[in-house]
């Protein structure tokens, strides 16, 4: 099962030859559509609802660049990767771009050849027990069985977690949110341990949310960004600067509502030269002149996105914390448009 | 009178090399190695292109890192300040262990099933047959996903076993005190010894001077036991009466063991529920267990039919002349067809050997990391090195499967017909 995706991609990595090295948005464009590779459905961030139809705090970024790209949010193609085959489908040029809470890290940055764009969220490592267990911390662990998806950051960090606090714990490998979640419910671990916002989208789904407690210990840094190869520098900047433009319109008071009439002119330059009516900032990446109209447009301003698929109103209920604008007290942080 | 025309003698032209059969099969020959050997290059190549492309190398130096990951059931000693070639060899490890007791039971009950398909009894025959049918036509990763749901879902978790405070009371309790079943583990006795004789520091495990001295001491005794019946053969050869051998051999063979084990100080050490888990003795994953009940009970079904095919294969003349010597029909299948069904039973059973243990990858469905899950697996996505992991990957598969086939080949041909 596993193996063939490895084959698939060691496949498509030896015939597609060159793909890496060519000019993905050529590509995108001519086939009239962006791969984006995602979760294999992490509510909240990227899953598919009874229709088909993804939806999430990733796949808006894929939408966004689709939008700006093509001109489109809908011509997306969503390629569910696992923590296991995400670099790889990347690396082969089976997907354009991968948003999939990937934390950036700096060997993933060098050694696997990754290029993270934009970080589109602050997050860290949290660990998820049953109410009735009694623990309240994660210092209380010790002994503890922890189910742990393979081939992810968490894997290593709670290596060393443990380790600095001289404490013992049983790993219980699982493959995917799916399985960790279905061995963490049966009883099978008494602690689920993954970033802080998929335990919190996680327990969304659950049929009792109340039963479980998202312990305090954050023991991680985990900065989420999409990732696209390394080598193509166009690329790298439309994605990155396509995040950015959904930043920074939150950050000027640009929203879906009245992109519109902003588009039209503005006594704002700084909003101008993002929507395209002063200057030409989208020639300057191969963009249409409103590809941020465009981007902005597709699901709204970051914190539009954010409110709408994991903000406090929806289920999962994530307070935006770290990923406040920078005005307000966060780390977000769209460098000038300029 | 004039002889036949010789050919005429001329030199030889490239025509002849399609439309000469003496040639035409060389020139195919040719032509097809050489594709091959193009493709195969241009295959190469396109590798050695794109990892430059990509600013890869091509080194196994990742081996050596610290591997940083913790494994949940290593049988050698790992911790996660241990280097990915020890994560290699814990997984390495653990896929052969899993391979063997797969193909011990497998062959077990492959056996057992595939004799009983035959019983003149017609609900046993039936049985074996709904067996063999349901087990072999359903997809082996199913069988071990349903092993590890049972598993998970019927066994209570471990804190259903501790004592509740106010009613002095457990919700679940320990067979025989000493075995418990939960959603996460078996937790059985380990064996301790009182004195101990040391331990000897190998690269690969410390191993116990305790138990190498019972396998000594097994050993011989076996050997000592092979030298009786051997000695009781000759008697009988001899005399026409064989000496009453049982009880020699039970003593011979379980004295001295039992002996020893009670002078070391033999004495089981029983699981504890402390904290979360149970510690003290040993707990066996369910993911092993999982994998284990899914890969034997799958390749049963066809050893089965192997071994039923193999009876099948022995003209019906032996049974009827066996028993007309006067043996038992249990007699009759022991020593008469099976050791010539072996004939045609063992090469097919190497095939089955060899699909258990490839099989056993499937393990990183329910989180056994063996060698897929952790060269495979975690090594390569924590060190990025896919072709590097995927090719070693591969020779140590290749590797195990010649080395199975090589010694199933020597006992093959240790029971196939000798033709004098």
């Amino acid at each position: 099962m596993k193996k063939s995706v490895f084959f698939g991609a060691l496949t498509a990595a030896t015939l597609t030859a060159g793909l890496a090295g060519a000019a993905t948005l050529d590509d995108v464009k001519s086939r009239g559509e962006l791969i984006c590779g995602v979760n294999t459905g992490l509510v909240g961030f990227a899953a598919p609802d009874a229709n088909g139809n993804w939806s999430g705090f990733d796949v808006a970024v894929c939408q966004a660049v689709a939008a700006a790209v093509l001109g489109d949010p809908s011509k997306v193609k969503y390629v569910p990767t696992s923590g296991q085959t995400r670099f790889t489908a990347l690396g082969s040029g089976e997907v354009d771009l991968l948003a999939r809470n990937t934390t950036w890290t700096f060997s993933r940055d060098t050694d696997l050849k990754l290029q993270f764009t934009a970080t589109n969220y602050y997050d860290g490592q949290g660990f998820m027990v049953r109410k009735d267990s009694g623990v309240t911390s994660a210092k209380e662990l010790d002994g503890a069985s922890i189910c742990i998806q393979t081939g992810t950051t968490t894997e290593l960090n709670l290596a060393d977690y443990f380790k600095a606090n001289n404490m013992s714990y049983q790993p219980i490998t699982v493959d995917s949110n799916a399985e960790g979640e279905q061995q963490f419910l049966a009883g099978a671990c008494d602690a689920y341990t993954t970033d802080a916002s998929g335990l919190a989208a996680t327990r969304a789904a659950f049929a009792n949310p109340s039963d479980y407690v998202i312990l305090p210990e954050i023991i991680s840094k985990e900065p989420l960004a999409p990732a696209v190869r390394q080598g193509d520098d166009q690329w790298t900047d439309i994605v990155r600067w396509t995040v950015f433009a959904l930043i920074g319109a939150e950050e000027y008071g640009v929203t879906s509502a009245n992109i519109d009439e902003l588009a039209k002119g503005t006594d704002n330059p700084e909003v101008n030269r993002l929507l395209g009516t002063e200057g030409d900032l989208g020639a300057m990446i191969g963009l249409d002149k409103d590809w941020a109209v465009k981007a902005i447009k597709a699901n709204g301003n970051y914190g539009e996105i954010f409110a709408a698929t994991i903000g406090e109103q929806t289920p999962i209920g994530l307070a935006r914390g770290l990923n406040a604008q920078w005005t307000q007290g966060g780390l977000m942080y769209a460098p000038p448009f300029r | 009178m004039t002889s036949a025309p010789d050919a005429p003698e001329q030199g030889f032209r490239l025509s002849q090399l399609i439309y000469d059969t003496r040639y035409r099969s060389l020139t195919i020959q040719a032509i097809v190695f050489i594709l091959v050997m193009g493709g195969a290059a241009w295959l190469v190549d396109n590798v050695i292109q794109n990892l430059n492309d990509l600013g890869k190398d091509f080194n196994f130096s990742f081996l050596g890192q610290r591997a940083g990951y913790d494994i949940g059931n290593a049988i050698i000693p790992y911790n996660n300040d241990m280097s990915h070639g020890r994560a290699l060899l814990v997984g390495l490890i653990n896929t052969l262990w899993v391979s063997f007791l797969g193909c011990v039971a497998a062959t077990i009950i492959g056996i057992f099933v595939g004799v009983l398909r035959l019983s003149k009894n017609w609900l046993v025959a039936r049985l074996m047959t709904v067996y063999v049918e349901v087990f072999r036509n359903i997809p082996v990763l199913l069988w071990i996903l349903v092993a590890i749901a049972l598993l998970t879902d019927v066994a209570p978790s471990p804190n259903a076993y501790k004592v509740n405070q106010q009613t002095g009371e457990a919700q679940a309790s320990m067979l025989l005190d000493s075995v418990a079943f939960t959603n996460r583990y078996t937790a059985i006795p380990s064996v301790h010894f009182d004195r101990s004789l040391g331990s000897l520091d190998t690269a690969l495990a410390p191993i116990s001077l305790n138990f190498l001295a019972l396998v000594i001491v097994l050993i011989a005794s076996i050997w000592v036991n092979k030298r009786m019946l051997t000695h009781a053969a000759k008697v009988q050869e001899a005399t026409g009466v064989r000496p009453t051998m049982w009880w020699k051999s039970a003593l011979v063979l379980i004295a001295p063991v039992v002996i020893l084990a009670i002078a070391l100080g033999i004495n089981p050490e029983e699981p504890q529920i402390k904290g979360f888990n149970f510690t003290g003795g040993t707990n066996v994953s369910n993911s092993f267990v999982a994998l284990w009940l899914g890969l034997s009970l799958y390749t049963a079904a066809f050893i089965a039919e192997i071994v039923r095919a193999g009876i099948l294969a022995i003209s019906k003349g032996q049974t009827e002349a066996a028993f007309a010597l006067g043996l038992r029909a249990n007699r009759t299948m022991s020593l008469v067809i099976l050791p010539q069904a072996l004939r045609v039973i063992i090469p097919p059973l190497i095939s089955q050997y060899l699909n258990l243990t490839k099989n056993s990858s499937l393990a990183i469905a329910v989180g056994y990391l063996e060698l897929r899950g952790t060269l495979g697996g975690i090594t390569l996505n924590q060190t990025g090195r896919e072709l590097e992991a995927i090719t070693l990957m591969m020779l140590i598969y290749l590797a195990i499967s010649l080395s199975i086939s090589g010694v199933m080949n020597v006992y093959n041909n240790r029971v196939k017909l000798k033709e004098r």
